[in-house]
């Protein structure tokens, strides 16, 4: 058996006597896109923030590709093959889009923190951001600032910077958040479309992203996940419809 | 409303604005001729004086922006690095030997050397984090080292400072820099230099991670970069021009004393690089010489001038944060749009009721401060120009009439002017 692109094991998190994490075990193989869900406060992005080094786990272990990434900083997990994007838009607003995803490609390309290669002349540099935005179709407001982008624009943006460095795991918090539906397919398709081939781990709130998407899905409750499964499965887990499927899907029908 | 803000890269100023601006070589061979040419215009060895001192400004005020403006660190004791800097060329200059094979206008790299020497020593601490950290240990580290002046006396020379004689040096192409006109030159070709590798760093991955680093460190980390090593390569690389603008200085007025390390040249060079404008490049170039100019023509003029630059300073944060740079720059859509003609007459018809009440507001504050700090009996002083008795009543009566009215106008002509500005920022036809 191959090692898993992730695997957490006994992961808990306590903010003060809060524990909001509460041991967790999981693994994820090699180019499985894989969604956690869950009811609001159940700990998704506190998930995520261990997962990226944003939070110090308060015990139990990350690994990537069986490597353990205690004590790591965030720089350092992302030059080992493992990207984030964020629930609330993180992007460089001030700059440009094209500038964004340069910025984006800069370590991956091995220019690290040189100041004797004027990124300008670099043709790599320009033609693979180029490339990403033609994936992430933003090419016709290349030269425009990243935040006069509409919002759907932002997201796809943030997108783009976090597939740009070539990781091949992917981490994408609540990509969808507070789109309208047409937008939400728009960003479905894309994320279909750059994960490909890639592992892909996700929180959502929307159940039509969701069992469009993953191949397998975790139900993450008050810091803990109760089922985890092939969509079908989670979907009929009866703890889980008790917990919480079981409204989101009334409410989706 | 974002059709009207798409930029066309063929024009130079917009790809400043995009930050991809591919190099174009037409700006720095204007700037080159104009320093070649200004000493033949302003021929008065003042006005070459004042040159000298404004270009080495430009050096630090760039050098400075390197983390203000874009690293987005704000220092308050960046002279001591352009002062170490300085102190170490006094000394070169003093160490006869040494100093009389090596040509002049080399000197100016081991006052850069020794700044950046400081930067990487006080950077390994200081740069963990931007903002207030940051901005207190810079505090800290320029007041510790400004102390040392009077305790460290063989190198910061004590309360006297240190004094040199630069014609000690190796004749450069037979040019001993016995005359201003010649220091001039050196400091021309130096803040072209310095000005070039600067902007050429700001290009270089580390330069474009600077920005981003400054605009969301977070993201910047989930991209592969230490925010804090970013941080650190760029105020050593700024610890370097300031060290450069120091080895002018030292060159320059042949003494360095405490004063070029304290809290106050500190607060300086950050008036200036703010007044100039921390958004674009060439800001600091323009804050540098205004503020140049403020400082030795207006003192020349008038005793407060640094009541008035602080002023400008405090008017610049509240109303123009984007300094003089920002002010200009924010009229470029509107040229673009072909509308620039629909504000030529509103600004007349408020600018100059403006200026006009601005002056009459210092004549009140000049009139108020002869009133006060006069030698009792001298009671006639001079304005604009026009001599008459401060303690009499009719010239407060001209006064506060003139600025009254003035700032009425103003008030009065401020509306139309900014429809006439919306109108001329918004596409298509006129409204």
């Amino acid at each position: 058996m191959s090692t898993p692109a992730l695997e957490l094991s006994g992961l808990r998190k306590s903010f003060g006597r809060t524990e909001i994490i509460r041991g967790i075990d999981l693994s994820i193989g090699k180019s499985e896109r894989h969604a956690i869900i869950g009811p609001n406060g159940a700990g998704k992005s506190t998930l995520f923030n261990l997962i990226t080094a944003r939070f110090a786990p308060t015990a139990g272990t990350v690994k990537l590709h069986g490597e353990d990434l205690s004590g790591l900083q965030p720089f350092q997990i992302n030059r080992k093959g493992l990207s984030r994007s964020f629930q609330i838009t993180n992007i460089f607003p001030a700059m440009t889009v094209f500038e964004n995803v340069r910025c984006a490609l800069l370590w991956s390309q091995g220019y690290k923190y040189s100041f004797w290669n004027l990124v300008n002349r670099k043709r790599d540099l320009t033609e693979g951001a180029e490339a990403v935005l033609e994936q992430i179709n933003l090419s016709a407001r290349r030269n425009l600032p990243a935040g006069t982008l509409s919002y759907a624009e932002q997201r796809a943006l943030e997108i783009g910077i976090t597939i740009a460095g070539g990781a091949n795991v992917i981490m994408l918090d609540e990509p969808t958040a507070g789109m309208s539906h047409s937008e939400t397919d728009y960003i479905t398709d894309l994320i279909l479309k750059v994960t490909e081939g890639k592992t892909l781990i996700m929180v959502e709130h929307d159940m039509g992203v969701v069992f469009g998407l993953a191949d397998r899905i975790s139900v993450l409750v008050y810091g803990e996940i109760i089922a985890t499964g092939k969509p079908a499965d989670v979907r009929a887990d009866p703890k889980v419809q008790e917990a919480y499927l079981g409204a989101a899907l009334e409410a989706e029908h | 409303m974002t059709d009207q803000i798409t930029t066309d890269p063929s024009k130079a100023v917009e790809r400043m604005r995009a930050g991809s601006m591919t190099l174009t070589l037409a700006p720095w061979i204007i700037a080159a001729i104009l320093l070649a040419i200004l000493p033949y215009v302003f021929q008065n060895n003042s006005s070459i004086t004042i040159m000298n001192q404004m270009w080495i400004t430009v050096i630090f005020a760039l050098a400075y922006n390197m983390l203000l403006g874009q690293g987005g660190m704000l220092s308050f004791g960046h002279a001591v690095y352009a002062g170490v800097g300085g102190f170490a060329c006094m000394h070169i200059m003093n160490a006869s030997d040494f100093f009389a094979v090596l040509p002049l206008p080399v000197l100016p790299i081991f006052g850069g050397l020794f700044g950046m020497g400081l930067a990487i020593i006080v950077g390994s601490f200081s740069t963990r984090s931007a903002g207030t950290v940051f901005a207190m240990i810079s505090l800290g580290v320029g007041e510790l080292i400004a102390a040392c002046s009077v305790i460290i006396v063989a190198f910061f020379g004590g309360e006297e400072g240190v004094s040199g004689d630069r014609t000690y040096a190796q004749p450069f192409f037979g040019t001993e820099f016995l005359q201003q006109i010649e220091v001039y030159y050196l400091i021309s070709g130096w803040v072209l230099i310095s000005a070039a590798l600067m902007y050429l760093w700001s290009r270089t991955p580390i330069g474009r991670m600077s920005n981003a680093v400054r605009d969301n460190p977070e993201r910047a980390e989930f991209l592969g970069y230490s925010a804090r090593w970013v941080r650190f390569y760029s105020f050593v690389a700024s610890g370097f021009f300031a060290g450069i603008a120091g080895g002018l200085f030292a060159i320059n007025y042949e003494i360095l004393t405490e004063e070029n390390l304290n809290t106050t040249s500190s607060g300086v060079i950050l008036l200036v690089t703010f007044l100039g404008g921390v958004g674009f490049f060439f800001g600091p170039i323009i804050g540098a010489i205004a503020f140049t100019l403020l400082q030795t023509v207006l003192s020349l003029q008038t005793e407060l001038w640094a009541f008035y630059a602080g002023t400008l300073f405090v008017a610049t944060v509240m109303f123009f944060p984007g300094g003089l740079a920002g002010l200009l720059m924010m009229h470029v859509p509107v040229f673009r749009l072909g509308k620039a003609k629909l504000l030529v007459i509103p600004y007349i018809k408020t600018l100059i009721p403006a200026f006009i009440g601005i002056l009459g507001m210092s004549a009140l504050i000049e009139m108020t401060f002869h009133v006060r700090h006069a030698a009792t009996g001298d009671n006639e002083m001079t304005l604009f120009w026009t001599t008459f008795n401060s303690h009499a009543i009719v010239p407060w009566v001209i006064a506060i009439g003139v600025t009254a009215v003035a700032l009425g106008i103003t008030r009065a002509t401020a509306p139309a002017l900014r429809e006439a500005w919306s109108t001329a920022n918004t596409a298509g036809g006129s409204q």
